[in-house]
């Protein structure tokens, strides 16, 4: 369970606590630059395809990071964590459409919801080990799909939720003007990534790769491994629901598939693409999913046979994802250079 | 819309012919079941990965079953082509990928079925086409129901309980029985040591991958008169074996033969009851049994 992650012979764990500030002030400093960046591309291209692009991949770059927090941190594989991306979508979907509260309510409204469902469900959850654990969150993640699928009056079933979201304007933010919702949701995606870099450099995240490596030597120097692993579960579900609900703004609506397995298998095969050893790995294997993506289903209606494949060629051919290679790589020019 | 419905439920407990016609529905889902989750079972037992691409061996059996029966008219033969034809699929499916990640991550193993669950589903899309195909019941079995109690049962549900139960007896006796039960116990034990004793460990690894993968192929054969044949339908049947193998403990057969007898008739009572809620019942069963004996009903001490 513990090579993948460790990173065979990567570059040696940092000592956290001595040099966390500089690091601290480091990663404000990048994610101001990235928004900056992100928020000068509209000016640069017009293209309204580039900016869908980079509307989706905040959403599923979310998801995809808050799943890192698990696999990747704290060896938590989850097979089912899609169920909270379809929670937040769903969730802030109805509020906007039953209530009419201001957006921000909705938004927060619906993360407390599902810090209720991530509770209760983690709870069950993180008590079982490995590959129980895999199957028990994929089990109700199915179990959330079948409900939303049958539970018509609601959710509105098979069709999703339709006749639109309502996006009334607050605090001068129009969510349905498209350059609005194209920054909203660059400044939700940088932030969010700025606080799970936050908890992964922090003592917690540090425990949590404790807890990955060896579970009972750090239960044996105190730690509660189940509370720490129910605190990371529910954290991450919280950012997978952020992901959900710019998914749902950017759609207008929601539909069963953002709850069903396959959001959560491509969740984990993002990981895998990216890596799972660097912080921004599934950041980078989203932008490549959704380039893949959209590639293939333009140029064949069979995309999963080719979905597969470059599966297969990462899972047993190159055994890692594409940013372990550039860190390793990074790491061994850097030795050369020295040496 | 009624979301409980326990006067019907209590109507049905109360009247034989119902009760009957009930219980054959739910022995006929828990004996598939059973089919796909005793294959699922076995490979973990051995082989110590989780197949998550079994659900597809059921799906091509069923097509495997449908095409043959259409191109010979013999009902056998499509049972037979069925589960011989997924035993094939199953060997080479282990030994030219699966067996490039025992040991590894349960990451990986998880990946590489999930690339063969996109796979596989699109291979059936292109041969079969994406619409719902049916194989139609056999005209063996094409007769009047028969009567017990007053409850309707179709004689094809007596052979399809009868043929999953006798693969039960042969494969738990041949198990603990026979001189190759015995080698398979051994390797799931220990495969370093049977190894260094002279056997085969990846022709047995390969064995056992093809023996599950007939199973749930038998399975789709049996269940392709009853069922319609889609693209993915493997997927919810391997969910639901998930939950037989996790409730009955993984490893275990006699816990899936329980688990699958329990969630068949959870689900057809259930269907009664609980006319939207019927899978949320089965999830909440497995919940309960998880969170009271996390190893499952019959499961030993995972290490």
């Amino acid at each position: 369970m513990t090579e993948l992650q460790a990173g065979q012979g990567a570059q040696p764990l940092e000592v956290p606590r001595i040099d966390a500030r500089p690091q601290r002030y480091r990663d404000l400093l990048i994610a101001l630059a990235a928004f900056v960046l992100l928020a000068l591309l509209p000016m640069m291209f017009g293209s309204k395809q580039l900016l869908d692009f980079v509307i989706r991949c905040a959403a599923y770059g979310l998801f995809a990071t808050s799943l890192n927090l698990l696999v990747g941190y704290t060896g938590l594989i989850s097979f089912g964590h899609g169920m909270f991306f379809g929670l937040g979508a769903y969730g802030f979907g109805l509020m906007m459409q039953k209530t009419g509260v201001p957006i921000p309510v909705a938004f927060v409204a619906t993360l407390a919801m599902t810090f209720v469902m991530a509770v209760v469900i983690g709870a069950i959850c993180v008590r079982l080990k490995e590959i129980y654990f895999a199957f028990v969150t994929l089990a109700f993640q199915m179990l959330i799909h079948s409900t939303i699928l049958s539970w018509q009056s609601l959710t509105g079933g098979d069709q999703g939720l339709r006749g639109g979201i309502p996006r009334p304007p607050f605090l001068g933010i129009d969510l349905s003007n498209h350059l609005h919702l194209y920054i909203t949701s660059c400044a939700l995606l940088v932030i969010g990534l700025l606080l799970m870099r936050q908890i992964a450099q922090s003592p917690f995240g540090y425990t949590l790769r404790m807890i990955r490596d060896n579970a009972t030597r750090a239960s044996f120097i105190g730690i509660d491994v189940w509370r720490a692993k129910l605190v990371i579960f529910v954290l991450a579900a919280l950012f997978a629901a952020t992901g959900g609900i710019i998914m749902a703004l950017f759609v207008s609506g929601a539909y069963p598939e953002f709850a069903y397995w396959t959001i959560s298998g491509e969740g984990i095969f993002i990981n895998m693409l990216g890596g799972v050893t660097t912080f921004l790995g599934p950041m980078v294997g989203t932008v490549l999913l959704l380039i893949l993506n959209d590639t293939v289903t333009r140029l064949t209606e069979y995309h999963g046979i080719v979905l597969g494949i470059v599966i297969l060629f990462f899972a047993i051919g190159l055994r890692k994802g594409l940013m372990d290679f550039v860190v390793e790589w990074f790491a061994q020019h850097r030795g050369e250079g020295r040496g | 819309m009624i979301l409980v419905d326990l006067d019907a439920l209590a109507s049905c407990l109360a009247s034989p012919a119902c009760l009957v016609t009930q219980t054959t529905s739910g022995l006929i889902i828990g004996m598939l079941l059973f089919l796909v989750a005793v294959g699922l079972t076995l490979i973990f037992g051995v082989l110590k990965v989780v197949n998550f691409s079994h659900g597809a061996f059921y799906m091509f059996g069923a097509y495997f079953a449908m095409t043959a029966y259409q191109l010979t008219g013999s009902f056998a033969l499509a049972i037979l082509s069925g589960a011989v034809g997924t035993a094939l699929l199953g060997l080479i499916f282990e030994r030219a990928f699966m067996s490039r990640v025992y040991g590894r991550d349960v990451l990986m193993q998880l990946l590489v079925c999930y690339a063969f669950v996109l796979i596989f589903d699109d291979v059936v899309r292109m041969i079969w086409g994406p619409e719902f195909r049916s194989m139609g019941m056999p005209a063996a079995f094409q007769v009047p129901p028969l009567f017990i109690a007053g409850g309707v049962v179709p004689p094809y549900y007596l052979l399809l309980i009868g043929v999953a139960l006798a693969a039960a007896v042969v494969l738990g006796l041949g198990l603990a029985r026979s001189r190759i039960g015995k080698v398979i116990r051994a390797a799931a034990h220990n495969p370093g040591m049977v190894s260094a004793l002279g056997i085969n460990t990846g022709l047995i690894y390969g064995g056992v991958f093809a023996l599950g993968g007939m199973l749930a192929g038998l399975a789709g054969a049996l269940a392709a008169p009853v069922r319609s044949l889609t693209p993915g339908m493997g997927f919810s049947v391997l969910i639901e074996s998930f939950i037989v193998t996790v409730i009955g403990g993984m490893g275990s057969i006699l816990g899936a033969l329980i688990g699958a007898l329990l969630i068949g008739l959870i689900r057809s009572f259930g269907s009664l009851g609980f006319p939207l809620f019927t899978e949320g019942l089965m999830y909440l069963f497995m919940v309960i049994v998880l969170v009271s004996r996390p190893t499952g009903l019959f499961g030993k001490e995972v290490a």
